[in-house]
This record gives structure tokens, sequence and C-alpha cells, in this order.
């Protein structure tokens, strides 16, 4: 016999499930979304620790009626590289995908460099190149300094 | 080679032939820069000097090398008498300088703002020194020196020895000689290491390094050694900066086991790291570095301001 199915989070009509999120990591995740901005009949479901196949636990995010901007996608995949991104129309997945880093990150992140000109007060946004991939280090092309602790300097 | 036009930012912009056609030219401006020989290519030229941090011996030297070559200088020497002390930006200082001059040169106490002046201005930026960041007319010199000295930048073994965290110097001129080929030989205290970013990035470049505790040992097959100053406020406590400092002093008793050849090279001010008994013998090259920083600028602003080479 099949084990019953028991459905945890409502499936939403139009809006975005961001699946894969590593575990604990969700609650940064809205922080990028900004919950705070989205539509009041919005309904936004956060589930933590789901067992997953492929990495064990993870956390999931859904957040009806929204589309992700490239650079809120940007600041996901710095903190959860791992996380798929699936567009819902109509209750169907219209699209899905991994996040995928840029080679340039403009205005996700602030320089760790205090002494770094983006931090001075100029009218310029923050702008990283990637150094490495795995783990993601990133470099700012202004100051060159190199960055790995993505969730205190994320903007 | 196109370096008309060009921010010289970082060392790390310019490719290998690059760095030879800017010593090439910086060669040929020797008996110029020594007021042997007349060349007035800058002639109806104006080059702004910001130093937005004082920084009197890149400044005269800046304006020595333009000068030399018939062009004219405009000045912030102190930025406490600008309109930078009344808080105006780095980028609107920049965008008003390259609406006056035909090329800038920047000195400023924050790491990135040369770049940052590069994408402001629509005249060429050249980086004379930003925080602890890069300060790439530096390691030009520095190159400059050491191709005069060995004729020839590749196949050499150098020795960067004292503060290799902190100081900026060094980590341009490592990056430079990777790509020259030459094999490092590293020596400092534990806690003034080269920081791990730059070890990662000279292995990727498939540079040749290691480290030596001991600097006599360092020395036995070394034709360049590079010494930088070992700032006291890096340590804890007094003793401790004495004895490091100590033990990493040049004199003549410790090269006397060197390679005839070696040259000694320093950024300079020093305060103590060289033996001023150094100062006479052939190994001593910190002043005709010193020296040499004049032609590399001159050199250099030939190439970006007027595309002249040779």
């Amino acid at each position: 016999m099949a084990a019953p199915r028991e459905l945890k989070i409502t499936p939403i009509r139009n809006g975005t499930v961001i699946d894969h999120i590593g575990n604990g990591l969700s609650l940064e995740v809205l922080r990028i979304i900004g919950v705070g901005d989205l539509d009041k009949d919005s309904t936004v479901s956060v589930a933590l620790h789901v067992r997953s196949q492929k990495m064990g636990w993870k956390d999931i995010v859904k957040v009806e009626n929204m589309e992700l901007s490239p650079r809120k996608v940007n600041a996901i995949a710095l903190i959860a590289p791992t996380a798929t991104i699936s567009i819902i129309r109509d209750y169907k997945v219209r699209e899905k995908r991994p996040v995928d880093l840029p080679e340039h990150i403009v205005g996700v992140a602030r320089c760790p460099n205090p002494n770094c000109i983006t931090n001075r007060g100029e009218p310029v946004e923050s702008e990283f190149e990637v150094a490495r991939r795995r783990p993601v280090v990133l470099r700012c092309v202004y100051c060159e300094r190199q960055m790995d602790d993505f969730l205190a300097h994320l903007i | 080679m196109a370096l008309k036009g060009r921010d010289i930012i970082s060392i790390k912009d310019l490719s290998r032939d690059e760095i030879e056609e800017i010593l090439k030219v910086a060669h040929r401006m020797i008996p110029i820069a020594e007021g042997s020989k007349i060349d007035r290519r800058l002639d109806g030229t104006i080059l702004a000097l910001a130093f937005l941090e004082p920084s009197t011996r890149t400044r005269l030297s800046f304006d020595t090398a333009a000068q030399r070559l018939g062009g004219r200088t405009i000045t912030i020497a102190d930025p406490t008498t600008s309109s930078v002390a009344k808080g105006e930006t780095l980028s609107d200082t920049v965008r008003m300088l390259s609406g006056y001059a035909d090329a800038l040169v920047l000195r400023h106490p924050n790491e990135g703002a040369a770049r940052l002046a590069g994408q402001m201005s629509d005249k060429p930026v050249i980086n004379a020194g930003d925080g602890a960041g890069q300060h790439p007319t530096q390691t030009l010199t520095d190159l400059a020196t050491i191709q005069e000295a060995h004729g020839t930048l590749s196949g050499l073994r150098v020795v960067l020895l004292g503060d290799l965290k902190y100081g900026r110097t060094v980590h341009s001129l490592a990056h430079a000689l990777a790509l020259f080929g030459a094999e490092i030989t590293l020596v400092s205290p534990p806690s003034l290491k080269l920081p791990d970013e730059v070890t990662e990035h000279l292995d990727q470049m498939g540079a040749r390094v290691h480290e030596e505790e001991q600097l006599h040992r360092a020395l036995r097959d070394a034709d360049v050694l590079y010494v930088t100053r070992i700032q006291k406020e890096r340590f804890g406590d007094e003793t401790e900066y004495a004895k490091v400092a100590g033990s990493y002093r040049i004199d003549s008793a410790i090269l006397s086991g060197a390679k005839q050849r070696l040259i000694v090279m320093h950024p300079l001010p020093r305060l103590g790291e060289i033996a001023p008994e150094v100062d006479a013998s052939p190994h001593a090259a910190y002043f005709r570095q010193a020296f040499l920083g004049v032609p590399v600028r001159m050199g250099l602003l030939s190439l970006v301001m007027t595309g002249k080479g040779t």
C-alpha cells in the first residue's frame, strides 16, 4: 500500500517556489525576497527541515503572486547555491531552473573592507566578480578584497 | 599595443608584453630624466596630480616626469585645502579634473578609489596608490630596477623579505615576477606572512614560490633581495618588534655570503632595515630604484597620453 500523501504546504496558483534551499537558510531567503513588500493578499509558505533525497534536509519557500528580480536571484544564489526556482502559473510549473551565479554581481552585497571606496558614500554600487565557484568566493572589483561570508554583508 | 588612453589601475591589468613595452620606453627616457637629452613630447598637455593623501615622493616624481617631457601639471597636494575638505565626493572631484586635464594621477586613502575614478573620468587615470591597495608605478619601477641590473626579468631568484602581509608593493611585485617566471623565496616573521589569497593567486599562475626561515640560506643563490619595512604598530609589544626587526636587518655581514651580482632593493623610506654601510656596496640598488621612478613614469605618461613609445 502506498504511504498516505500528506500535503505540508498547499499548492499556489501563481508565484514562485524556491526549493532545495540549504537546511536552515529559508529565513535568509525570505529576507532577500523582502516579504514585507508583497501584495497583502499573497500567501508566503515556508517549510523548514524537509526531507530531501538529494540533500538529506532542505528548506522550501513558496511565495504567491511574485516573480523574483534577477538581483534577488543572484542574492539567493550566493547564500543558497543549491536552490532551484520554479515559476508557477495557473498551478503548473512553467519554468524550473537552478539558481546560477553570474560572473559579475552588482548591488547585492556590501564589500567587507570598511576602507573600500564603495563603503565611503560615493555614488557607486558594490560590484563583485566570482573568484572561485566551489565554494563560492567573490572578489570586490574595486578594492580586490575577497569575501566568502555573504550572509553578514547582504544589502 | 594600445596603452593610449588606458587607465593604469593595477599591475594585474597589464599583460607581460605591455609591461615590457613600458620598461623599454622607460629605459629610453633615462637620458631625458637625467637632463642630458631634451624631448618635449608632452608639450601642450596638462596632467592633473590629485593627491588626496599626502605622498611627496610619488607626487614629485610624477610632476618631474611630466615636466621633463614638456608637459604642465595642476596639483591637489593637500586635501585639507581643497573642495574635498568640504565633503565633495571623489566622483565629483574626478569629473571636474577630467574636464581640466588630459590625464589624471590619483593618490587616495581608500582602496578601490582609482578604479572608481577610472569609471568617472573620460580621461585616462593612473593610480599612484589607493590605501592599502594597488600602486602599479611602484611595481613598474621595481621591475625596471631589476631589469637594468640583471638585463632580464626571467629566470631570476628573488627574495622578498619582511612584512609580506600588509606590504602592498610586495603583492603586486610578486604577481609581476610570477608573470616573468622568477623563482620567489619568502622570508618573513610568522605573523607577517604573505596572505593566503596572494599565495593562491601565485599558485594559479604556476609561480615557483617557497618559504625560507633563515635569511642567510635564502640569500645564497639570490639575484635580488627586496626588503620591506616592518612597522612597529603590527606588533603587540615592543620587545617582539625589536627582536623581529633586528633579525631581518641587512648589513655587510649578512651580505658576505651572497652572490656578487645580488642587488638589494627597498621602496624607501627605510627605517633601519638596511644598515648605512650597505649604501656604498655594489649590492645597493635602492637609490637607483628611487631615481628610476622618474623615467618609468615618463615612459608611462608618454604611452598613455600620446601613444608614443620610442
